[in-house]
């Protein structure tokens, strides 16, 4: 045991009850840490939580910290009361990209979990809110050496700053019927492609990515993610009616009833007399509700891919907003496909750092400069889809008219041209 | 000239492939899942195309990890579970075996070492949270604390899955919310506009870039005592503490002050009905460590009636759209005061066009 413990009677308190305690899990390091730096490092860490609880205040302040070759990715901290507490007066944390999908061997786990201890305070999170394995707690010497050595196995930093940040990705096809793409390597595709403005923050502002392989959205893509990647699919859903009429035999019908259709939000659904569902496929807009009742039953269809959306962010600086749908649907399928979102996401991330303001997220620019001008910057068509109805305001200028709309009608007649031609 | 010590050069790898870290019957059935079951708190298990089928059990953790705690983790996941692992985006852990008899040791192992089963389905899951005092550099209380002492109450509620839906919670220690949208989300709220130390602005502070980032334009340079600093407009401040990052001298965090509010009907899931946004039920709650009664005894109250009166597979957001805002404040016995009413941006398409009132 260290020799000056901190008395912590407060933080002990956290110790009771029956849910895993992260108090108790720092008193480990402080206690039975072989290394004495680690032990010096969670007794102060402790003494200054403690104090925190006593006069209800933080007591950490920024500043700068990196890695040789890159501009952000760790978060600094100093303690300001690291006159009392100096072995944990220096405590910056590592954001460290993680695995798509989250997953990990033990194998790999125990060697991050060896490296950390090697140079860092032996706490780490899995993971922080943006998606990141959060490693708390090195001074300013040691988060080199420790970036060093798990790089050298094949981790890298993640985001922090005005920069392209970490993303995430839904456990998806590797595990979940509902999984409408290939969740993953549309992560890491988009993530590779920005590696630079991950590393090095130069954009106005976060810019984050999260993908779901389906509308169930696992991953708070829609609120949280500036480019919100969805799958989603465009054909009628599968219905096993065997395994529909073995539901309602389960269930009831009064169930099936009050539970799938009438809980449709487009009402497309109906019940049958001899136990099968027929659905209206047309007026179905896939927000997954029967699915996830009935998960035996009901599966997304065959014509898979994915919808985009736009700008979801939280309260500063304007007010909480969801992404835009800004393409509606694409297949996930080919090569192309594939370099097709890269541009998307190219040209969107070119836009905004050339349009927006300094602080300003994507949803904010566009909301400040209209849709509209944001598509025509970015090179995408207007479409219905983009909008929950057309205009209500007549202030507006609209002599472009008939040009807008011979553009869609040609628009149109393409579209039916190669739908015929394949 | 010294020689410069060489520096290594970063290898810029990203994003890692998952793959390699993957159970293999996940790898062999990737993009081929047919189906999927609850066949108990905690457990789910997944059917292929193929035949194959994979037993997921989740656990809750003290999410802040020890090395001691990840390495016990470690070893729970070899000694039962093949060496995989993954993690959910509440921090919860996940073991996955291809074999059912592995499942009930795998359970009984966590729950001896002392992490929780359950989270899964109707379950109030692990509490996503930020940083705090821990870490943070302007929290107003402390986000672990806050988690800890409130899963120890619904411990319950997080084993048996027994809610009319899944119930996602938040909390975040200050107005920024990095915690993000909940079914309930307990965040601190500051209630005074920043005491300003008007010795170091000058020293520490871009001043213009301090005066853009208010939301309500309510800071202006000013000369205090002949030098330059930064004023408040305290009429206009919301106490949003976004001036306190680039101006550390604008000290917003405020022991006494600074309480905590509580948000419901964050949905971000499709399912249903559109994506939604938290909403404001209650206010005031004293930011008491370590164990915050108060905000614990308020969404424990919110859950029993969600729970006594939502229908099977209402979301919070779904189950107050049926009943009505004016029911939701009845039954949980909540006061409605001026500060419910909005009034930033937008404001109007939250008030009332119609007469559609329930009485
Ligand atoms: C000094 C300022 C800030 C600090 C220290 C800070 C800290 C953090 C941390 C530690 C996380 C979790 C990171 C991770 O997962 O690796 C996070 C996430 C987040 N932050 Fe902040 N933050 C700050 C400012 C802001 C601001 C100004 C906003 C919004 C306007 C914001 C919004 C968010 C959101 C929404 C997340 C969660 C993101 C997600 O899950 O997508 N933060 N922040
Ligand atoms: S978002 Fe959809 S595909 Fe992804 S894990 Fe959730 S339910 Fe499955
Ligand atoms: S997915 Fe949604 S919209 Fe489509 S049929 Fe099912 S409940 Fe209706
Ligand atoms: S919510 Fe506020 S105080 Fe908490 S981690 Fe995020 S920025 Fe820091
Ligand atoms: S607390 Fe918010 S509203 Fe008040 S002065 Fe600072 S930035 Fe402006």
């Amino acid at each position: 045991m260290a020799k000056d413990t901190h008395v912590t009677p407060i933080l002990d308190e956290l110790e009771t009850g029956p849910w895993p305690s992260f108090v108790s899990g720092i008193k480990r390091l402080r206690d039975q840490h072989d290394d004495g730096r680690i032990r010096g490092m969670a007794n102060d860490l402790l003494g200054q939580l403690e104090h925190s609880y006593e006069t209800r205040k933080g007591y950490w302040k920024g500043g700068t910290i990196s890695v040789f070759g890159y501009g952000g990715g760790i978060i600094p901290r100093f303690s300001e009361v690291g006159k009392q507490f100096p072995e944990s007066k220096e405590f910056h944390t590592l954001r460290v990209q993680p695995p798509a999908g989250n997953f990990y061997s033990t194998g790999i786990l125990r060697q991050l979990a060896d490296s950390w201890e090697k140079w860092g305070s032996g706490l780490v999170t899995f993971h922080g809110q943006t998606g990141n394995i959060m490693f708390i707690g090195a001074n300013s010497e040691n988060v080199q050496h420790f970036f060093d050595e798990i790089n050298d196995y094949g981790f890298d930093l993640g985001g922090a700053g005005p920069c392209v940040r970490t993303g995430m990705s839904c456990v998806g096809a590797a595990r979940c019927e509902m999984s409408n793409c290939n969740e993953h390597r549309i992560h890491r595709t988009l993530l590779t492609r920005f590696t630079d403005d991950i590393h090095r923050p130069a954009l106005p502002y976060k810019f984050k990515f999260k993908v779901s392989g389906c509308p169930n959205d696992c991953m708070n893509a829609i609120e949280r993610s500036d480019f919100a990647i969805i799958g989603t699919w465009r054909d009628n859903m599968k219905v096993d009616q065997d395994e529909v009429k073995a539901f309602v035999a389960k269930k009831g019908r009064q169930y099936v009833i009050d539970n799938v259709t009438t809980r449709c939000p487009t009402n497309c659904m109906t019940l049958n007399n001899d136990d099968t569902l027929t659905v209206d496929d047309r007026n179905c807009v896939k927000c997954m509700h029967c699915l996830n009742v009935m998960p035996k039953a009901l599966h997304p269809g065959d014509d898979k891919g994915v919808s985009i959306l736009l700008g979801g962010k939280r309260t500063l600086k304007i007010g909480d907003m969801m992404g835009t749908v800004i393409v509606p649907f694409m297949k996930m399928d080919t090569d192309e496909d594939y370099q097709r979102i890269v541009e998307i996401a190219e040209n969107t991330i070119d836009f905004w750092a050339e349009n927006g303001l300094e602080h300003e997220r994507c949803g904010e620019m566009i909301d400040r400069i209209g849709l509209v001008n944001f598509l025509e910057g970015v090179g995408l068509e207007v479409d219905p889809n983009m909008v929950s109805h057309p205009r209500k305001s007549s202030y507006v200028r609209m002599d472009g008219w008939d040009e807008e709309a011979e553009k869609w009608f040609r628009r149109k007649a393409e579209e039916k041209q190669k739908a015929v031609g394949a | 000239m010294a020689q410069q010590p060489q520096m290594r050069t970063p290898i810029e790898s990203g994003c890692p492939d998952g793959f390699q870290y993957m159970h293999p019957v996940m790898r062999k059935n990737f993009g081929r899942w047919k189906y999927h079951e609850h066949p108990g708190p905690g457990v789910l298990r997944h059917v292929a195309y193929s035949g194959d089928e994979i037993w997921t059990i989740r656990a809750g953790t003290q999410r802040i990890l020890d090395v001691f705690t990840l390495r016990k983790l470690c070893e729970i996941g070899e000694k039962y579970a093949d060496g995989y692992v993954r993690f959910t985006i509440r921090s919860n852990i996940e073991y996955m075996v291809s074999d059912t008899s592995k499942v009930e040791p795998l359970k009984q192992a966590l729950e001896e070492a002392g992490f929780i089963v359950g989270g899964t389905k109707n379950s109030v899951a692990m509490m996503s949270h930020t940083q705090g005092w821990l870490h943070c550099d302007i929290p107003a209380t402390d986000a672990s604390g806050v988690v800890k002492a409130m899963m120890d109450e619904l411990i319950d509620e997080f084993r048996n899955c027994d809610m009319p839906n899944r119930v996602h919670m938040t909390t975040s220690c200050c107005q920024i919310n990095c915690g993000g949208q909940g079914d309930i989300a307990i965040n601190i709220q500051h209630t005074k506009p920043p005491k300003i130390n008007h010795s170091q602005v000058s020293n520490i502070c871009e001043r213009p870039s301090v005066v853009a980032r208010c939301p309500v334009a309510a800071i202006r340079p000013a000369l205090v005592d002949g030098k330059p600093s930064l004023e408040v407009d305290e009429k206009k401040c919301i106490c949003c503490g976004a001036c306190y990052p680039p101006c550390p001298p604008m000290q917003i965090n405020d022991p006494e002050n600074s309480k905590l509010a509580i948000w419901v009907g964050g949905n971000h899931s499709n399912a249903r009905s559109a994506p939604s946004f938290q909403k404001l039920v209650a206010a005031g709650i004293p930011n008491n460590p370590p164990r915050w009664p108060e905000a614990t005894a308020i969404v424990k109250r919110i859950l029993q009636t969600y729970k006594k009166d939502a229908k099977d597979w209402e979301r919070i957001n779904d189950w107050i759209e049926r009943i009505g805002w004016p029911r939701f404040f009845e039954l949980t016995g909540l006061p409605f005061t001026k500060y419910h009413v909005d009034n930033w941006r937008g404001a109007r398409n939250s008030l009332n066009a119609s007469t559609h009132i329930r009485f």
